[in-house]
C-alpha cells in the first residue's frame, strides 16, 4: 500500500517574483517604457545629486555670522541666526514667551482633534473656535493684567501668518454658513443678495480685495474712524474667504436628501431649528474635507499681505535676504519659507484625505 | 356641519400676521433692502465727504490727463505723454497676454504630468507625484518671487549671456529672440493659412457625412495637417519667402534689436504655469480615473485598438469630469496673474491700481474699474467653458 505523497509546490518562475520581476513590470515593460525610465533616472540623477550636495553635504551648518558660510553649498547658518525674526517678527524679545504659550496651547488643542478616541472632542473644538481666539488675542495684544501692550505693527513672521490664517477661517465659517443658507433661501431678495455677494468676491483677485480693504475701507467710514492696518487686511480676507466657504457649505447642503428637510418640517421645527439641529450638523460633517482644503488655500494666500505692507513670514525672509550682513542667501531664504509652508499644507492635505476616507463609509449607499 | 368644519380649519390654518410665513418673508426682505440701502448710502456719503476733505476730485476726468510715467512693457504704443486712460489699456493687455500664455502652457504641461501620474512606469508616475505635491503646497507668490529674484536675477549679465546659436540670448535682462520682419506679400500667406483652416473644417464635415453614408473612413487628421502646413508653405515658397529675421546684437551695455521678453514676464509666466499645471494634473488624473474600467473593456470587446479606445471612449468621458474644475483653474490663473505686482511686472493691478492710483488718488474709480475687468474676465471665461461643457455633457433622455 503506497501512501499518496503530494509533491511540494514548485517555486514560481524566477522572472515573476522578486526584484527582477518588479523591475520588469514597473520599469522595463516595453521599449518605450525602458527609454522613459532611463530618461527619468538621468533626470533624477542630474537634479538630485547637485541639489543634495548643495543642501546637505557642502552646506554650512554651524556658525555665528556670514563668515561661517563658504558659499560652496547652502548657508543654513543664516536661517539659524535669523530664525527668531522669521517666527516672531518685530515682537519684543522679552515677550516671546507669550507667542510660545499660544503655540503650545494651539498644539494641545489640535492634537486631540487628530486622535481617534480623544475625550471631549466636541467641547474642545468649540473652545478652539471661540475661547482660544480670545485668549490668544489678549496675550498677543497685551495691555491688560500687567502685560505690556504690543501694537500690531510689531507683529510679524510666522506668528502673524498663523494669526491671519486662523482669524480668516474662524471668522469666515459663520459668515459662510449664513451666505450658503441665504443662497438656498426661498426669499428672492435674500437669495439675490447672497448670490451677488458670493460671485462678486469670487470673481476678483484677493490682491485687489486687499488693496480695496487698505485703501477704500477708511474712505467708507465716518471721518475720524481709524482702522488698524492688520484689522483692515483681516476684514478683506474674511469677506473673500467667506464667499469661498459659502460655496463649499452649499455643496454640503445640496448633498442632504430632501427627506431630511421634510422630516424636520414634519416634526414641526421652524427654519432655524431645522437647520441648526437637522441639516447643518449633517451638511458640515460632509464638507469638513472641503473646509480643510479651503483652509490650505487661505494659508497659502496669507503671503499676499506682504504686498500691502504687513510682515508675514515671506516678508521677513525678503527683508532678511537684502540685509548686507548676509550676502547671497536668497535661495536659502526662499527654500526655508517654501519648506515651512510645504510642511503645513502637506500635513493638512493628508489630514483632509484621511478624513475623507473616514467619513466616506457612513455615506455610501 | 361642513360649514363649521371649514370655519374650524380656517381658524387653525390662519396664523396671526406676525407668524404668517409669507408676511414674515416680505418683512425680512424689506429689512434686508433697507439695511443694504442704508449701508451704501452712508458709505457713499462718507466717501464723498472724506474725498472732498482731502481734496481728491471725483469722476472719470482723470482718464484724459497725461500720465507722465513710463511702463516697462507695453503691447501698444505708449510713453510718458500718453493719458491715464491709456495706462489702463496697457495694463489690461499685459494681464491678458500673461493669462493667455499661462492658460495654454499650463494646460499642456498639466495634461502631460497628469497622464505621467497614471503611467504604469513606476518611476515616471512617482516623479509626477513628487512634482505635484511639492508645487501645490508652496504659495504661488513665493514661487513667483523665487523665480524672479533667486533664478532670473542671478543669471549672467548681457556680456556673458547664455546663448543658443546666434539667435537666442538669455541673461538678467530677459530673453532675446529674433524679431520677424514681414516682407511684401506676407499677408497672402496668412490668408492661405485661413483658407486651409476653412478647408479643414469643410473636409471634416465631408468625411463625417461620407462615413455615415458608406462606412468608409477618410484620414482626416493627416490630410488636415498636410493642408494646414502645405498650403501656406507653398504660397510662402512661391512668393519668394517674404520673411526675414532681425537678430539681437551685443551693443555697449546691452543687447539691441530683436524681441526682448522681460524677466518679470518670464518669472510670472513660469510660476503661474508650473503652479496651475500641478492642479490641472490632479484634475486630469481624477478625470481619467473616473472613467470605469468597464468602458475600456467594452471598447476592447468591440475590437477597438489602443488609440481609438483612448480617443473615442476614454477621453470624451473623462472630459466631462475634467471641464468644470478646469474652468475654475483657468479663472484662478487669470486672477493670480495680479500677483505680478510683487515683482514689478506691469499688469493691470500693478500699473493702474498701483502707479495710476498713487498719482491721482482716485481710489474709488480705479479699484472699481480694476474689479470690473476681473469680473468680466471671470464671467467671459466661465461663459465659454459652460458653452463647451454643454456640448460635451451627457445627453440624457
Amino acid at each position: 500500500m503506497n501512501d499518496f505523497q503530494r509533491s511540494p509546490d514548485l517555486p514560481p518562475p524566477a522572472s515573476t517574483v522578486g526584484v527582477v520581476s518588479w523591475l520588469r513590470t514597473n520599469l522595463f515593460s516595453s521599449p518605450a517604457n525602458t527609454i522613459l525610465t532611463l530618461v527619468g533616472f538621468y533626470l533624477v540623477y542630474s537634479l538630485l545629486v547637485p541639489a543634495l550636495d548643495w543642501a546637505i553635504f557642502s552646506a554650512s551648518w554651524v556658525g555665528e555670522n556670514k563668515d561661517a558660510c563658504d558659499h560652496k553649498g547652502a548657508c543654513w547658518v543664516f536661517i539659524g541666526q535669523r530664525l527668531d525674526f522669521f517666527i516672531y517678527g518685530f515682537y519684543p524679545k522679552a515677550e516671546y514667551w507669550r507667542i510660545n504659550v499660544i503655540f503650545v496651547l494651539l498644539a494641545l488643542l489640535i492634537i486631540p482633534q487628530m486622535m481617534e478616541n480623544a475625550p471631549h472632542k466636541v467641547l474642545l473644538a468649540w473652545f478652539f473656535l471661540i475661547g482660544f481666539p480670545i485668549i490668544a488675542g489678549t496675550l498677543l495684544l497685551g495691555d491688560v493684567f500687567g502685560l505690556p501692550a504690543v501694537t500690531t505693527d510689531k507683529w510679524g513672521g510666522l506668528s502673524l501668518t498663523l494669526v491671519i490664517a486662523f482669524v480668516g477661517i474662524v471668522a469666515a465659517l459663520p459668515i459662510g454658513i449664513l451666505l450658503a443658507l441665504g443662497r438656498r433661501s426661498d426669499m428672492p431678495v435674500i437669495r439675490l443678495l447672497c448670490v451677488a455677494f458670493i460671485e462678486l468676491w469670487r470673481g476678483v483677485p484677493l490682491i485687489s480685495v486687499l488693496f480695496m480693504a487698505s485703501v477704500m475701507l477708511p474712505l467708507f467710514m465716518p471721518e475720524g474712524t481709524n482702522f488698524d492696518k492688520l484689522l483692515r487686511a483681516l476684514i478683506g480676507i474674511t469677506m473673500f474667504q467667506s464667499a469661498y466657504m459659502a460655496e463649499v457649505i452649499r455643496g454640503g447642503l445640496q448633498a442632504i436628501p430632501r427627506g431630511q428637510y421634510e422630516a424636520a418640517a414634519a416634526l414641526g421645527l421652524g427654519y432655524w431649528k431645522s437647520m441648526g439641529l437637522i441639516i447643518l450638523p449633517q451638511a458640515l460633517k460632509i464638507v469638513i474635507p472641503g473646509i480643510v482644503n479651503t483652509f490650505i488655500a487661505l494659508f497659502k494666500d496669507t503671503t499676499l499681505v506682504l504686498i500691502i505692507g504687513l510682515f508675514d513670514v515671506l516678508a521677513t525672509v525678503q527683508a532678511a535676504i537684502v540685509d548686507p550682513d548676509w550676502p547671497e542667501v536668497s535661495t536659502e531664504g526662499f527654500i526655508f519659507t517654501a519648506f515651512v509652508f510645504w510642511v503645513f499644507c502637506f500635513t493638512m492635505s493628508r489630514y483632509s484625505i484621511a478624513l475623507e476616507r473616514k467619513l466616506e463609509t457612513g455615506h455610501k449607499r | 356641519m361642513s360649514d363649521l368644519a371649514e370655519k374650524a380649519d380656517a381658524a387653525i390654518t390662519k396664523p396671526p400676521p406676525w407668524n404668517d410665513p409669507f408676511i414674515r418673508s416680505i418683512f425680512f426682505q424689506i429689512v434686508a433692502i433697507g439695511l443694504l440701502g442704508y449701508f451704501f448710502y452712508s458709505a457713499f456719503e462718507n466717501t464723498l465727504s472724506n474725498m472732498s476733505k482731502s481734496g481728491i476730485s471725483t469722476g472719470f476726468a482723470f482718464l484724459g490727463r497725461e500720465a507722465g510715467f513710463g511702463i516697462l512693457m507695453s503691447l501698444i504704443e505708449y510713453d510718458e505723454t500718453h493719458t491715464y486712460g491709456r495706462t489702463f489699456f496697457v495694463g489690461l493687455l499685459n494681464t491678458a497676454i500673461v493669462a493667455f500664455c499661462g492658460i495654454i502652457l499650463a494646460t499642456i504641461l498639466g495634461f502631460i504630468i497628469g497622464i505621467a501620474r497614471l503611467s504604469n512606469n513606476w518611476l515616471i508616475s512617482k516623479l509626477a507625484g513628487v512634482y505635484i505635491e511639492i508645487v501645490r503646497n508652496v504659495p504661488l507668490l513665493l514661487q513667483i518671487i523665487f523665480w524672479a529674484v533667486a533664478v532670473l536675477q542671478a543669471l549672467p549679465g548681457p556680456r556673458n549671456s547664455m546663448q543658443l546659436g546666434e539667435s537666442f540670448f538669455l541673461n538678467n535682462r530677459g530673453l532675446f529672440l529674433p524679431e520677424p520682419i514681414y516682407g511684401d506679400g506676407f499677408g497672402i500667406v496668412v490668408i492661405a493659412f485661413f483658407i486651409a483652416v476653412a478647408g479643414t473644417i469643410f473636409l471634416k464635415r465631408w468625411a463625417k457625412q461620407r462615413q455615415e453614408q458608406s462606412g468608409d473612413q477618410f484620414p482626416v487628421f493627416y490630410a488636415s495637417i498636410g493642408m494646414l502646413i502645405g498650403l501656406p508653405g507653398l504660397v510662402f515658397l512661391i512668393l519668394g519667402m517674404p520673411l526675414s529675421w532681425e537678430y539681437a546684437k551685443l551693443g555697449r551695455f546691452s543687447l539691441t534689436g530683436g524681441t526682448n521678453i522681460i524677466p518679470e514676464f518670464m518669472a510670472l509666466l513660469l510660476a503661474l504655469t508650473m503652479y496651475t499645471a500641478a492642479f490641472i494634473a490632479e484634475i486630469v488624473r481624477s478625470g481619467i480615473q473616473a472613467v470605469t474600467h468597464g468602458q475600456t473593456e467594452a471598447a476592447r470587446a468591440l475590437g477597438l485598438r489602443n488609440g481609438p479606445t483612448l480617443r473615442l471612449v476614454v477621453i470624451p468621458q473623462a472630459m466631462r469630469v475634467i471641464i468644470p474644475p478646469l474652468t475654475s483653474q483657468y479663472l484662478n490663473l487669470t486672477k493670480n496673474s495680479s500677483l505680478a505686482t510683487a515683482i514689478g511686472y506691469p499688469d493691470l493691478v500693478s500699473v493702474f491700481a498701483g502707479t495710476t492710483l498713487n498719482q491721482t488718488g482716485q481710489a474709488l474709480e480705479i479699484i472699481a474699474m480694476t474689479m470690473a475687468v476681473y469680473l468680466t474676465f471671470s464671467l467671459t471665461i466661465s461663459a465659454i467653458m459652460n458653452w463647451y461643457n454643454k456640448r460635451v455633457a451627457l445627453v440624457e433622455r
